[in-house]
């Protein structure tokens, strides 16, 4: 069984390696970096840059999910009938979307790192425990973007007539179809655009994570920077890679714009 | 005609609608006991590690760190809104060249982590220090608390030109015209017409523009400005004490709050007219 897992996960390696934009075969650092300081070889940083852009890619696409998800759970929580649900999830929001993200980050890395300790210590096990950066990165940004994306949704859920939950009823569907089939298309049309905000806010904000030790964008170019002494030349690559990944990000959102909006062009 | 000859006897009180025990209210219940315990919890932490020695000695260093976080934003937001007027008219304006430096100033701002745009200015031109020192500018750049000032500047200035776009540009063009059939200047129905109305339809993005600009501002302590999170990172760095971190949020906290309820509160006031 795990001779399948290595094969497959091998296999996507290299289909990855094949299609790198920054480093694979046919690449920008590999078509107009070599023999420049952004060659993929040991001798530039191409490749340690493109794992970094990988890194920031991945932690933005990973965290997306669980804020989304989250995010859905906390607006049906602020829209509930019961006031002490409501209270819950209005301190949720308060607390998340008030505090700096760079400070979540810090709270919950550390935070975690001493709740772990102290439940192992209690369990007899007593040594240094080390909180992946990565999870801890995923869980400060997922947690800050449930917030934000749960006032989104919750002005989306407002802006749907009431007639669509009472047509549901009408039609006997059960609570959950009503959601799943008449709900949450609508709701994914209103939103889209304030979910594209807060997603573009969401792969600036993974640029923080270099700072709890996570090698992204920014942490892989300066350690090129401090080791090459062309500061300058390597910020700027890092911003022209957070560029490209905006410019790529608004792209597919205006596909799915359009894709949202496909039953209101017939008309 | 009908009379009526039997009164009804007295009904007592409906009954009281006993509300039922619903999922909603479990769950409901639960997370407000989490949230119960964790305020606890951090209670505890703070009056467990709590050392008079400690607030003596780092309790001030947080005061002058909240200082200087508000006079980082401060400084940084009105220099930002003056340059993002001219900014705001390059974005509208009919020279192609003008607009599309604008459009990709404010691209290049917003499309940047401010972190990123905070090590190109600090690191990045830290890098041609002979070339600075020539031009005589090194003073300025050697400094990172110049470089954060700079660096802020220049993104709210983005974001902030992009408010007052939008904000201008939602003034009606009836608006306009009536001022030109007044025979008013256009200078004077830009600052006495235009202005006003569109300062009420941009000033909620601006007051979220200053909190994001005081939550954003926690990174200069990267680049060792010692605001307050710069402070909160010297005294966990001195004393592993993870309170630090929890009276830095509070202080965040209250910050943020008191500014969206001023800010809910101007509002309120300034659109009382447009109440219908």
């Amino acid at each position: 069984m795990s001779g399948i897992f290595a094969a497959l996960f091998s296999a996507v390696s290299w289909l990855g390696s094949v299609i790198d934009p920054l480093c694979g075969p046919i690449s920008i650092f590999r078509l107009f970096g070599s023999g420049t300081l952004l060659a993929c070889s040991d001798a530039g940083w191409g490749d340690e840059i493109a794992y970094g852009f990988g890194i920031t890619a991945s932690l933005a696409i990973c965290t997306l999910p669980v804020g989304l998800i989250f995010g859905f759970f906390i607006a049906l929580a602020k829209q509930s009938e019961d006031k002490s649900l409501r209270l819950a999830a209005n301190i949720y929001t308060t607390i998340f979307r008030g505090l700096p993200e760079l400070l979540t980050l810090f709270i919950v890395y550390y935070g975690l790192q001493i709740l772990a300790q102290r439940a192992l210590a209690s369990v007899g096990y007593d040594g240094q425990v080390e909180i992946n950066a990565f999870i801890a990165g995923m869980f400060a940004l997922g947690v800050v973007f449930s917030a934000y994306c749960s006032e989104v949704l919750l002005s989306a859920f407002k802006a749907i007539p009431h007639g669509q939950y009472e047509a549901g009823d009408a039609l006997g569907l059960h609570r959950g179809k009503t959601m799943r089939l008449i709900i949450i298309p609508q709701l994914v049309r209103i939103a889209l655009p304030g979910l594209g905000n807060l997603w573009m806010a969401l792969l600036k904000d993974t640029a923080l994570v270099s700072v709890i030790g996570l090698p992204d964008i920014l942490r892989q170019t300066g350690i090129a920077a401090r080791v090459s002494k062309q500061a300058f030349e390597f910020f700027g690559v890092a911003c022209l890679l957070f560029l490209i990944l905006a410019m790529v990000s608004s792209i597919v959102f205006a596909m799915l714009e359009r894709w949202a909006k496909r039953s209101e062009v017939a008309r | 005609m009908s009379v009526i000859e039997t009164l009804l006897p007295p009904q007592p009180a409906p009954p009281e609608v006993v509300k039922p025990y619903t999922v909603q209210r479990l769950i409901g219940r639960i997370v407000l006991g989490v949230w119960l315990a964790a305020a606890v919890g951090v209670f505890m932490i703070v009056v467990d590690g709590w050392d008079p020695a400690k607030f003596e000695k780092y309790g001030p260093s947080f005061i002058s760190g909240l200082g200087v976080t508000l006079l980082l934003v401060g400084c940084s937001v009105s220099l930002g809104a003056l340059i993002s007027l001219p900014l705001a008219f390059a974005r509208m304006s009919k020279n192609k060249v003008l607009s599309w430096f604008a459009y990709a100033y404010v691209y290049f701002f917003r499309g940047t982590p401010l972190i990123t745009q905070l090590f190109l200015v600090y690191y990045g031109l830290g890098s041609f220090r002979p070339e600075l020192q020539s031009v005589g500018l090194w003073w300025f750049f050697r400094d990172a608390w110049n470089c954060a000032l700079l660096t802020f500047t220049l993104n709210t200035a983005a974001y902030q030109a992009e408010i007052l776009r939008g904000a201008i540009e939602s003034v009606p063009r009836g608006q306009r015209e009536g001022a030109a059939a007044l025979g008013l200047p256009s200078q004077i129905a830009f600052f006495k017409v235009i202005l006003p109305q569109a300062m009420i339809v941009a000033l909620r993005p601006y007051g979220n523009e200053i909190i994001l600009m005081i939550k954003g501002s926690a990174i200069v302590a990267i680049v060792t400005v010692f605001d307050l999170m710069g402070e909160t990172r010297r005294a966990f760095s001195r004393t592993f004490d993870y309170q630090m971190y929890i009276w830095a949020a509070i202080l965040y906290l209250i910050m943020v709050e008191i500014l969206r309820n001023l800010w809910a509160w101007l509002e309120e006031r300034l659109t009382r007219h447009l109440k219908r």
